[in-house]
């Protein structure tokens, strides 16, 4: 017979403006199993937590129930009050009377009903619990950090240094990223290779961090501290462990034409190649939809030459398996290319480039050794346009927000023309100059006093060629909005930042929440800014946002943090609300008849099938088994079972039905 | 025998009779018999809209409420002014019941949006591009300028007509009948449209703009689908001589005129005859 | 803190049904009596969308004629001036506007620009602060243009012609090119005319404003 006590909490006078507490505790000490009721002004308070704690010991109560406020804040502490009067912490349960009716309702007869209804269906609830131990999972201290770039290679460098094992994983031959492609960096003008490179280094040669580059994330399954991970180490054809990046294979390959996605389209590559000269690991790779070999058959050059044996056509991807506790998202972002714009030509012009071909021509280590000259025919341009906000807010383009990083690179390029071509004119449409940042506004107003850079507010309508020349139409709104047309001989659009291809497919793997722009949600955009609505999934970077590289860098240390945070348990402990499938006494076994309905709608893979068997070992029955570390307690399994077989923890069908009765009821 | 539903406008049977003439007799080589949409009206053109906005919808609405009564399930305009109001008119009035109630009652016939609007783009495209390599006798050799204006390609959501930037459907038929199509950047500028009589100097120095930048750009000819982008390039020319302060002789040729002047009609069926400016048919063919 | 639910209440279905607004959000928040909430309301064009980026008028044709180019129309709607919504209705701009659509065709914000302009054109008229030089000319055209269908449910040239230069009192113009267009054929000298002529006439007072 249950021995069930009821407390109700006045919430100072939260809750007993509004319902008569006292006639709630009485009525609730008539109920049958309720052994003890009492109402006091401050429950939460330590002689409200005291009065609990001694009825349990005086009356030998079998299950509590609080009626007070909202189970969100104090449950935690009645819990433990209970458990430290020797009460299972499940045998507690919260009536919530102040958010869900004192808080809502005037003060009536009515409301006090409903107060006391909300303690009957907790009653019934409580008498049907069960002890409950709270699941404890171990903690892999290992993370894996997806995306090579400057954030990813941050976090992997913290997480490293926090003494914890990092996998890397990049989907391009090297790590680098953005960052490698850039010829100098706001506000400073310091070089980025110069900055990055080192890190790159130090990233790969870490004794805590192991590089997976020319790899992709294949599937994830599992929990937080637990996730386990299949990695798609794609087919190199070159063997690492062999190959000492002498480089003669790329020399010698035959197949010299091919747009370098490094060069972002402005030089070429061969078949097999390194991306870039500083690339990590500066190992190549065979590009195989272009090299002869995979092609025809014919060729293999780079095979007959290679001083190590190290070309092995025959690789094929292989799936790597990895355990790891916490996962980092740093996968970046990508521009849009020019023929993204119809009125700027649809790409066809090829002096119309965008901002990240600007950095190529501008780095010392690009196409042109640095120096500004336009594809078409390398000539120096006298005059340079460069458009701001090219596809950024823009509602009609399907990018309303703004890129946030074009304003100042922009400033920074008309800057780098000016100190490059110093008889240059660069002109400057842009809408309005977001420079908020440590040293951000002195740098834009640099390029305008300084370095003569002609600012013009207004959009580009058009851009159209005429004899060599590209004609500009523009408009000067702060003259009201006066046509200015522009020839120039190249033109440099700040094209819009927008999340990576296959970003949906990545989130969708992960359970990760994206926007309608694919880029990653934070948990909370202000107090938890680069976890992810999955516990043990962080993010870094312009995954989530276009962000600049301070930014990115100093979200990277804090997703870092957070994983050390994580990694500072050696385990977690997980409510026990899980999903089970009754067990009964032979011959029956189950009532599950294992037709596997579960198992294909479980969101969470946690469930599979289990085999019951004779003394003789003989299979008698096959039922479903759910495993408690993966079932995540949503009750889908629960819904859908035909034979009502399957059961949540602490909210078992049993249990949810009396409450409903019990509410039905009231009288 | 393809029949289909034909509404050639105010323009086609006055100023731009060649537009009429040359659509007439490709329509015939083409086994096409245009039947005109019964007693039809004007559509109100540019000033029924500048003026009066539900005059602007109701006489578009009348003619495709004459077209429906009539069966007609597809009708060819010709002319892209009025191809853009009719289309327009459609576009607005089943988007908005209340709209399309009040017009009905002022025109006094129920309205349909089954009724399909072909340009004459779309009507080439459908009835006449597959049979042109065979029916082309005469290529063309030269370079020309297809210029679509205003009115084919804009609104784009309500017309969903080609890109509306740099378009192309006229350039591949002009292909198809052995000319080369320049990219050239004026495709879609304005001629200055209606305001040819009330500012006739604007239109001089638009239009002049899209002359010579067809004439420096090489093209032996720019092709129109619109009378009123024709009749200012070609009616319009003295005034834009004098704007440009040149004598420019690039003809302007209707589409239907290019494609009967390619398959062997002469001048009198194509109307090249009635052009202001000479078109030199000698000059454009391949010789 | 404490409100009663009523669950017989209704919803005002006024509520449920915003004005026309044909890109989305519906603007609020101008004064009953300013062009722009006018424009808004009549035509569902939403001036406040405007953030003066300035492709339109980089992309107008006429921009250089004008008095006041388009974006610099939208500035002045939007600061619900008086003053600047009489200059507008007075002003060439709105009668300079050929509707060619260049502008909402690139306009980032997809501000309908030619109907706000045919808007204020018909407002102008209404109000008659319509531009003296404009009145004479374009608005002669047009409305030479629509007496002709008025009477003959077509449009034709010879009369449409006389008309105009009646209203407009340019008697010479265009008379260079009219003995041209004759031999060209291209002149009618009968016009065609709608049988149904009543049927046009029907139209035009339902619609007449």
């Amino acid at each position: 017979m249950a021995r069930i006590g009821v407390f109700v909490c006045h919430c100072g006078e939260n809750i007993s403006s509004t319902v008569d507490c006292e006639r709630v505790a009485q009525q609730a000490g008539r109920l049958p199993g309720v052994a003890f009721s009492a109402d006091y002004k401050y429950m939460c308070s330590d002689p409200g937590q005291s009065m609990i704690k001694e009825a349990i010991a005086e009356h030998r109560l079998t299950g509590v129930v609080v009626s007070a406020c909202s189970p969100r804040m104090h449950e935690p502490t009645f819990r433990k009050a209970c458990a430290e009067a020797g009460l299972n912490h499940y045998l507690c349960e919260m009536a919530n009377i102040r958010e869900q009716c004192s808080w809502v309702h005037p003060k009536d007869e009515a409301t006090t009903q409903k107060a006391f209804d909300l303690v009957r269906t907790q009653v019934e609830k409580v008498r049907n619990d069960n002890p409950l131990e709270p699941i404890r999972v171990p903690v892999n201290k290992t993370a894996v950090v997806v995306g090579g770039g400057v954030a990813g290679i941050q976090v992997a460098l913290d997480v490293a240094a926090g003494g914890h094992k990092v996998i890397l994983v990049e989907r391009d031959p090297s790590i680098g990223g953005h960052m490698s492609q850039l010829s100098e960096t706001f506000p400073t003008l310091d070089c980025s290779q110069c900055i990055l490179t080192p890190r790159m280094v130090e990233a790969a040669q870490h004794p805590n961090i192991t590089l997976m580059t020319y790899s992709e994330l294949e599937s994830m399954d599992g929990f937080i501290g637990n996730f386990n991970l299949r990695i798609r180490r794609k087919a190199r054809s070159v063997d690492e462990k062999l190959c000492t990046g002498c480089g003669l294979c790329t020399t010698k390959c035959p197949n010299k034409k091919i747009p370098s996605e490094f060069e972002q389209g402005l030089a070429f590559r061969t078949a097999i190649y390194t991306p870039f000269p500083q690339a990590v690991p500066n190992k190549p790779v065979i590009d195989r939809d272009n090299c002869t070999w995979f092609k025809t058959g014919k060729c293999g050059v780079c095979g007959k030459l290679c001083p190590t044996g190290a070309i092995n056509y025959q690789q094929q991807d292989e799936i790597v398996e990895v355990k790891a506790g916490a996962i980092v998202l740093a996968t970046g972002f990508e521009v849009k290319k020019t023929d993204f714009f119809p009125e700027y030509g649809y790409g066809r012009y090829r002096d119309v480039i965008t901002g990240l071909q600007f950095e190529r021509l501008a780095s010392a280590s690009g196409p042109t050794r640095g120096e500004i000259r336009r594809p078409s025919d390398g000539r120096v341009p006298e005059k340079v346009v460069f458009v701001a906000c090219a596809g950024s807010r823009d509602p009609a383009k399907g990018i309303p927000y703004c890129s946030k990083i074009c304003c100042m690179y922009t400033a920074k390029h008309a800057m780098l023309y000016k100190h490059k071509v110093h008889e240059g004119t660069p002109y400057v449409f842009y809408m309005d100059i977001r420079a908020a940042g440590k040293n951000y506004d002195e740098f834009t107003r640099r390029a305008i006093e300084e370095d003569g850079a002609k600012y013009i507010r207004g959009r580009v309508s058009n851009i159209y060629e005429k004899n060599g020349k590209l004609v500009v139409r523009g408009a000067d709104t702060l003259l009201g909005g006066k046509p200015v047309e522009i020839e120039a001989d190249m033109v440099v659009l700040a094209t819009a930042a927008v999340s990576c291809d296959g970003s949906e497919e990545l989130a969708q793997k992960l359970h990760v929440s994206y926007d309608s722009y694919k880029f990653f949600a934070e948990a909370h955009p202000k107090l938890k800014p680069v976890e992810t609505n999955t516990a043990g999934i962080y993010l870094a970077g312009a995954c989530q946002a276009p962000k600049d590289i301070p930014e990115s860098v100093a979200a990277a240390s804090g997703a870092a943090a957070k994983v050390i945070g994580l990694f500072a348990n050696d385990t977690l402990t997980r409510e026990p609300v899980v999903a089970r499938v009754n067990r009964t006494a032979p011959p029956i076994f189950s009532t599950c008849m294992g037709c596997g309905l579960c198992i294909s709608i479980c969101p969470y893979q946690a469930i599979d099938t289990e085999e019951i068997t004779d003394r003789s070992g003989k299979v008698v029955k096959t039922i479903a088994r759910i495993n408690p570390g993966l079932c995540q307690g949503c009750g889908t399994c629960v819904s859908f079972c035909r034979s009502k077989s399957i059961d949540l923890e602490g909210y078992s069908n049993k249990q949810v039905y009396q409450e409903v009765v019990a509410m039905l009821n009231s009288d | 025998m393809n029949k289909l539903g034909f509404y050639p406008g105010c323009s086609l049977e006055g100023t731009s009779r060649e537009y009429a003439e040359s659509v007439l007799a490709t329509a015939e080589l083409f086994g096409v018999e245009l039947a005109q949409v019964p007693d039809w009206n004007c559509c109100g053109a540019t000033a029924a809209h500048n003026l009066n906005r539900a005059l602007s919808l109701a006489l578009p609405a009348r003619i495709l409420a004459k077209a429906l009564d009539a069966g007609m399930k597809e009708i060819v305009v010709p002319c892209a002014a009025c191809y853009n109001r009719l289309s327009v008119t459609q576009h607005e009035l089943f988007l908005d019941e209340k709209l399309r109630r009040e017009t009905e009652e002022a025109v006094g016939l129920p309205l349909s949006d089954k009724v399909e609007i072909l340009n004459v783009v779309q009507f080439v495209e459908r009835y006449i591009e597959g049979q042109l390599p065979e029916k082309v006798t005469q290529p063309f050799g030269s370079d020309v300028a297809c210029y679509y204006g205003c009115l084919l390609v804009r609104p784009h959501d309500v017309l969903q007509f080609d890109r509306q930037e740099d378009p192309q459907a006229m350039d591949r038929v002009m292909r198809l009948l052995g000319a080369n199509p320049i990219d050239w950047p004026f495709k879609t500028e304005c001629c200055g449209a209606s305001l040819s009589i009330g500012r006739t100097e604007l239109v001089a120095k638009l239009s002049g703009r899209i002359v010579r930048e067809a004439e420096e750009r090489g093209a032996g000819a720019i092709i129109v689908g619109c009378p009123m982008c024709h009749s200012n390039l070609d009616m319009r020319r003295p005034q834009i001589n004098k704007y440009l302060g040149a004598r420019s002789k690039i003809p302007t040729l209707y589409l239907t005129q290019a494609i009967a002047l390619a398959c062997g009609l002469d001048k009198k069926q194509s109307g090249t005859r009635r052009n202001f400016v000479k078109v030199d048919w000698n000059a454009l063919r391949n010789s | 803190m404490s409100r009663n639910i009523n669950p017989h209440a209704t919803v005002d279905p006024e509520c449920l049904t915003p004005a026309p607004e044909p890109h989305g959000r519906h603007s609020a928040h101008f004064s009953a009596s300013s062009l722009a909430s006018q424009a808004s309301a009549t035509v569902g064009v939403d001036s406040a969308r405007c953030y003066q980026c300035g492709k339109c008028s980089a992309g107008c044709p006429l921009a250089d004629e004008m008095d006041f180019t388009s974006s610099a129309v939208l500035r002045m709607l939007q600061t619900e001036d008086p003053a600047a919504d009489r200059e507008l209705l007075t002003s060439q701009t709105i009668w300079l506007c050929a509707s060619c659509e260049m502008c909402i065709s690139r306009c980032p914000m997809q501000v309908d620009i030619p109907k706000l302009m045919d808007f204020l054109r018909q407002r102008s008229l209404y109000e008659g602060l319509a531009n003296r030089d404009a009145r004479r000319n374009i608005v002669a055209f047009h409305r030479s243009f629509l007496d002709v269908i008025r009477l003959t449910g077509r449009s034709y040239e010879i009369g449409l012609v006389v008309d105009y230069k009646v209203r407009s009192g340019k008697l010479l113009q265009d008379l260079t090119v009219a003995p041209a267009m004759f031999l060209k054929g291209k002149l009618a000298l009968i016009p065609e005319m709608v049988r149904d002529r009543r049927g046009i006439k029907r139209i035009f007072k339902k619609t007449d404003e």
